[in-house]
């Protein structure tokens, strides 16, 4: 068990580092870091010069990045090179935002969807498994934009022409010490991802929970004259949860790194919405930092995951 | 004795067929046309996605590409109506035309891209799994490390650094802006990692087969292997994965031209019209988004369903992804 978590933590670090050294040299050759300057007149060539030595740009690319790699491990992710921040105090900023928006909309997902899933599972082929599954069908085909433009449309814009209390269509000026003004801006960005993504995990769910309905242990466990809820929550829901909350595991770090689309219709200030900003400006430095965090979680839940599994299904070997 | 077990498994069977306990034999490939054709909303999706196929097909035969690019200032924004059937842009460019070659665009891309990450998920998980020890490894964290980023991350890195300079491409007697390209590059190459992992799982589990050790004992070469027996045999899980990635891959490029890195205007797609529309929301200009979208949700919905029933008649497993 310790040799296998053991192997997965040095096969996790050298992903680590495939991840950084391949995203630092695209990311850093996407644009000149020295642009920002090129219209500053009062600056001559020397200054641009003392520029380009103090940030390292004067280096060979392997060497900036040895560096980036040296100060990362160190803790210190650098600062931005247009705001001059450091970028471990704007991760901080903007990481709590990001985790109220998506632990928020995170809950509602997997709650809806398992109830979702499992009714209809339970009721197949009835009026209201139709209803779930085409729903869920055309959520899933659906890019979330379209559905946060439609809420935006009508709740916000539609919605206040008309006189009705409306939803904010923005999240940039509020004040963030007042709960229930946060709740309120959480309920367009949270329903939007909520409708996308609970489409998905309730056919999951629905599937799997027919998977299991299907086995011969619940035949069993019905001829034994258990009861309806006990065969369908004790036997089947708990098989059928099983590799849903592998894929939760798998999922759930992901919500660092936020919701890009969501993020940027809504002005939420949240962590996808940091990453889109500055890599449209290719301040490298800040991009890096939320590359390092997110695929940082993601290896580490994965490994997580998978020990965890052979704790809850004792079928399942390591090797 | 071996002779007379065969005779009399073949005189079993073909009583078994005179009698006609069994129908006749069908090969795996009719065999999954049948489920295939049992799947009723898969043929629904199937049909849907041909009426689209038709639909852009015909338009673009109708319709000259100059009404999707060249606008007119005093019919902009205007209503759906007589002149402009599903209503106009801000700079007065037809919205129906847009959407017949915007759909052309967003379908080239799609295609191509699934293409492209088809051709490298089946190399890479092929080649990890027939040669094994440090080159698997080594393709394995590659393909783990790409699949640690989210996706739309992914995307936009690979996107600045690809569309740094894109040059116009001609084709087919149009001109296409170079972003095309650019965009199926980027998709394409962060698209094919679900794929070379079941590909992966497969080629191992084939590698032990009997079929394949005779042809290695009766010397074929590695390229036989590969192109006759390994790949062949993964067609199922291949064609799935590249059915919903068509999906996916539309839905991609919608999402990279919405962040304005896919597609450049004047060319069209779904996906960059719907990114001019978003500051005339609130100017009540709801056409403008409106159909665009319409069509991909409709796209998508259809290749979806396909790509179920292809599922269900081919192969259990697949990868999807999310965006957010």
């Amino acid at each position: 068990m310790w040799a296998y978590i053991i192997r997965r933590i040095a096969q996790g670090l050298f992903i680590l580092f495939i991840v950084t050294g391949a995203c630092f040299a695209l990311t850093r050759l996407s644009s000149d870091p020295m642009a920002q300057y090129s219209t500053v007149q009062r600056m001559s060539e020397q200054d641009r010069a003392r520029i380009r030595q103090k940030l390292g740009l004067d280096q060979p690319l392997y060497v900036q990045y040895v560096r980036w790699l040296g100060l990362a491990l160190e803790g210190d992710l650098g600062q931005s090179l247009f705001s001059k921040q450091p970028v471990a105090l704007l991760i901080r900023q903007r990481l709590p935002m990001t985790l109220i928006l998506m632990i928020t909309a995170e809950v509602v997902i997997v709650t809806l969807s398992v109830a979702l899933g499992t009714l209809s599972a339970i009721k197949q082929y009835s009026r209201f498994d139709n209803l779930v599954t085409s729903f869920s069908f055309i959520g899933y085909s659906m890019p979330i934009f379209f559905i946060a433009l439609m809420l935006m449309l009508v709740f916000a814009v539609r919605f206040k022409a008309w006189g009705l209390p409306y939803f904010p269509t923005g999240a940039d000026v509020w004040d963030f010490k007042d709960p229930a003004a946060m709740a309120w801006h959480l309920v367009l960005p949270v329903s939007a991802l909520v409708i996308i993504q609970t489409a998905a995990y309730s056919r999951y769910i629905r599937s799997s929970m027919l998977e299991v309905l299907g086995q011969d242990y619940i035949r069993t466990a019905r001829a034994k004259g258990l009861t309806q809820n006990s065969v369908l929550y004790k036997h089947a829901f708990r098989n059928a949860a099983l590799p849903f909350v592998t894929i939760l595991g798998l999922d759930i770090p992901f919500l660092l790194g936020g919701a890009i689309v969501t993020e940027s219709i809504f002005a939420w200030p949240g962590m996808g919405r940091l990453f889109w900003e500055y890599a449209q400006r290719g301040d490298y430095p800040v991009v890096m930092g939320v590359l390092l965090l997110v695929s940082t979680a993601v290896i580490f839940f994965t490994i997580i995951t998978d020990v965890a599994y052979t704790f809850i299904d004792p079928r399942i070997r390591l090797s | 004795m071996a002779t007379d077990a065969v005779q009399t498994a073949e005189l079993g069977k073909l009583d078994l067929r005179t009698l006609e306990v069994i129908g006749p034999e069908l090969s795996p490939r009719q065999l999954a046309w049948r489920r295939f054709r049992k799947h009723k909303l898969a043929l629904i999706g199937a049909g849907g996605f041909l009426l689209l196929l038709t639909f852009i097909v015909v338009g673009s035969v109708l319709v000259p590409e100059s009404r999707s690019n060249e606008g007119n200032l005093r019919s902009r924004l205007s209503a759906p109506g007589q002149e402009h059937w599903l209503g106009s842009d801000s700079t007065g460019r037809d919205v129906f035309s847009r959407i017949i070659y915007g759909g052309q665009i967003s379908l080239v891309i799609g295609f191509l891209a699934v293409a492209l990450a088809v051709s490298l998920g089946t190399v890479i998980g092929t080649v990890a799994a027939y040669y094994g020890g440090v080159v698997d490894a080594l393709l394995m964290r590659f393909t783990e490390a790409m699949l640690s980023i989210p996706a739309l991350f992914l995307l936009i890195v690979l996107g600045r650094f690809l569309g740094r300079d894109a040059a116009t491409i001609t084709l087919f007697g149009r001109s296409f802006n170079g972003s095309v390209g650019v965009v199926i590059l980027v998709i394409g190459a962060t698209s094919w990692m679900y794929l070379a992992r079941i590909v992966r799982a497969n080629v191992l589990s084939l590698r032990e087969q009997d079929f394949v050790s005779a042809a290695k004992a009766l010397g074929a070469k590695n390229r036989h292997l590969f192109l006759v027996h390994l790949i062949p045999n993964t067609l199922g899980p291949i064609i799935v994965a590249a059915t919903l990635g068509l999906a996916n891959a539309i839905i991609a490029e919608a999402y990279v031209s919405f962040l304005g890195l896919g597609v450049q205007p004047p060319t069209a797609s779904w996906g960059n019209m719907m990114q001019q529309a978003l500051s005339f929301i609130q100017r009540g200009a709801w056409w403008m988004w409106l159909f665009p979208s319409l069509f991909i949700v409709y796209t998508i919905l259809c290749i979806n369903l396909v790509g179920d029933g292809l599922r269900d008649a081919l192969d259990p497993r697949s990868g999807k992804r999310h965006f957010a």
